[in-house]
């Protein structure tokens, strides 16, 4: 159908992206997630797995991980707590404000992400709004400083920021259910709270599946946020990822707990895909 | 035009229309933004009644279903079934059930649960929500699909389980919302007959709306044919048929030639035909149906009642038992015949009786 030149010119090129700017780099952080430093500095090109050994001996890259996790499934209930009733009421009940609304929840993706969590800076801080607020009206003597610094502090602004992501893949397939199931429901003696919990949440799980993903992956993964807000207490994993290819200089140590993190990502993502299918009927 | 407000024993109907009225629609109107789309309907359905509602699209049968279902508000008008009021109600507590266009069935559920919704979401008993729904499937004969998926089955099997879903609530109403439209056309037929036999079964009032009028003679009772919005007559099949009130009644159920003239002094007189009417002076449409025009021997005289004409034939168009024909006569008139006797003729001689010539009213302009 299409000529030799058409398809050559229409594959190799994706296929060279995906190759120099994604296959070659998983290889060499496979590599070196299997070799080691030397004591003068210089990566020492021999096999080992000394670095995995390291990852589970140390309690340190344990604990950081499990609190990342932490982070991030509270980011992820937050999220989906804020973004499903949103999705619900905006495709159900909004009527002709529903695209102004929309807009609305997509607006905040524009900015860039830096000046969000700056943002929460100045609320959060010592000095910050919310602090001078309080004391303002004299509901607090002294600023309070778990605001700022703090796990806490990271869990808001990744909820700040991941909340449209999880609110757009539920609002998809809410849009998606077909309205005469609802009447269908209401029809045969249903109450619209039977019918959402019979009806529209069963049919809107897959949105939420991926909505879920998005949220708790993309907050595992985050280290600008832990980096502004965190705070000692707030460190998450890819904090010590930066850290170990930067200052600390063991880039074989990060490549083996980027590697981990990798394989924990595609995990997820592909238990997420298989629940998306169980739960969907198209 | 007033609307046409038919009531049921007023010895125009025949059939369960003569019983007392079950649901009664009260002067409803509705409008979707400017559109007026329900202007002043009012409809009595009797118990165990079929009755159908027969539009064109864009006549306002759904919306006027949806009414009565609760989904739609009327603007104005009154509902009411054994003398309840009905519109005061949310759709979730009116004793009415539905088979929706496209079946509507929840995708997430297999057969057995999609019958057994409306029990469940009722707290009945979970062993009688079984019984039940056996009995259910087992009236549509789909016991054998219980655990499929809706999905998976095809839809004339889809459109069984939407019927034994909204028939396990023992509704005393059931809306039927263009059931048989998705179905091809054998498929169609033969649910045509299923529909109307189950509705005998269970004995309740079927409401149906279709835009088919072939589909609204088999299986109604009576049927109320709905133009923009009002009704324009809402008699019994072979009423409509034979005795339509308006032009657009004679034309939209079955094929019918329309006859424009005037009635002087006691005859009605349309180009170079007349017949003795029993009308008021003054200009009249006559409907005359293309089996009631006769080919006959070009040399017999017409007896008494009889009009006669000849015709160029124009078109054929067999249909199997019968044959279509388009005549034209000398002065301009177009006509058409169901004949089994005009095989390889080019001119017709034929003829009506009086008395099939059926006066219609003029089909109200509305906009």
């Amino acid at each position: 159908m299409f000529s030799r030149a058409y398809r050559i010119a229409i594959t190799v090129p994706p296929l060279a992206w995906v190759t120099i700017f994604l296959l070659v780099p998983y290889l060499l952080m496979f590599c070196f997630s299997f070799w080691s430093v030397s004591s003068t500095q210089t990566i020492l090109r021999s096999w080992t797995l000394q670095n995995y050994k390291q990852l589970f001996m140390k309690d340190v890259y344990w604990e950081t991980l499990l609190r990342s996790m932490w982070i991030a499934a509270r980011v992820m209930m937050f999220s989906l707590a804020l973004g499903y009733p949103l999705a619900y009421f905006l495709s159900f009940y909004a009527g002709k404000r529903k695209d102004l609304l929309y807009q609305m929840v997509i607006i905040p993706l524009w900015v860039s992400y830096l000046v969000r969590a700056y943002a929460w800076k100045t609320i959060l801080g010592s000095d910050g709004v919310l602090n001078t607020l309080l004391q303002y009206a004299h509901l607090t003597q002294h600023p309070l400083d778990f605001l700022l610094y703090s796990p806490f502090a990271v869990v808001l602004t990744l909820t700040h920021i991941y909340t449209p992501f999880a609110f757009l893949p539920i609002y998809a397939a809410l849009e998606h259910i077909p309205r005469n199931l609802v009447e269908a429901s209401n029809d045969l003696g249903a109450s619209p709270r039977q019918t959402f919990w019979r009806v529209i949440f069963p049919l809107s799980i897959p949105g939420v599946v991926a909505g879920a993903t998005f949220a708790f992956v993309l907050s595992l993964g985050d280290f600008l946020a832990p980096l502004l807000l965190g705070g000692p207490s707030g460190i998450m994993i890819s904090n010590i990822v930066v850290t170990l290819f930067g200052a600390a200089y063991n880039w074989p140590l990060g490549a083996a707990i980027s590697l981990c993190m990798l394989v924990l990502v595609v995990s997820l993502l592909f238990l997420s895909e298989k629940l998306e299918k169980k739960w969907s009927f198209s | 035009m007033a609307s046409t407000t038919v009531s049921p024993g007023s010895g125009l109907n025949s059939g369960p229309a003569n019983a007392r009225p079950f649901l009664a629609i009260r002067h409803i109107a509705k409008k979707f933004g400017k559109n007026l789309v329900l202007r002043d309907i009012s409809l009595d359905v009797a118990e165990g009644e079929f009755l159908t509602i027969l539009g064109e699209s864009g006549s306002g049968k759904t919306t006027l279903l949806r009414i009565v279902a609760g989904f739609e508000n009327a603007d104005s008008g009154e509902l009411s079934m054994n003398g309840e009021r009905l519109d005061q109600l949310p759709p979730y507590k009116r004793k009415v059930n539905t088979v929706f266009q496209n079946y509507a069935l929840f995708p997430h559920l297999t057969v057995e649960e999609n019958v057994g919704y409306g029990l469940r979401v009722a707290n009945v008993a979970e062993a009688e929500v079984g019984s039940r729904v056996q009995q259910a499937l087992e009236r549509v004969r789909m016991t054998a699909h219980a655990k499929a998926k809706p999905g998976k089955i095809s839809g004339g099997q889809q459109q069984r389980v939407a019927l034994a879903r909204a028939l396990v609530n023992r509704p005393q109403l059931l809306l039927l919302d263009e059931p048989l439209s998705a179905l091809d056309a054998n498929l169609r037929r033969q649910m045509q007959v299923e529909l109307k036999s189950l509705q005998r079964e269970v004995g309740i009032a079927f409401v149906f709306v279709t835009h088919d009028q072939e589909e609204a003679m088999v299986m109604s009772d009576r049927i109320a044919l709905l133009r923009m919005g009002e009704l324009e007559q809402v008699a019994t099949p072979r009423e409509i048929y034979q005795r339509p009130a308006t032009a657009y009644t004679a034309q939209f159920i079955g094929h019918t030639n329309l006859l424009s003239g005037d009635v002087r002094g006691g005859r009605a007189h349309c180009h170079s035909l007349n017949w003795g009417v029993n009308l008021a002076d003054g200009p009249a449409q006559f409907s005359v149906r293309p089996e009631h025009v006769r080919v006959v021997a070009p040399t017999a005289s017409p007896a008494e009642g009889r009009v006669r004409f000849r015709g160029k034939v124009q078109h054929r168009a067999f249909h199997g038992a019968t044959e279509l024909v388009r005549v034209l006569t000398a002065d301009g008139l177009i006509f058409s015949l169901r004949t089994t006797g005009a095989e390889g003729r080019d001119e017709l001689d034929c003829e009506f009786s009086a008395s099939d010539a059926v006066r219609v009213r003029e089909s109200a302009s509305r906009g």
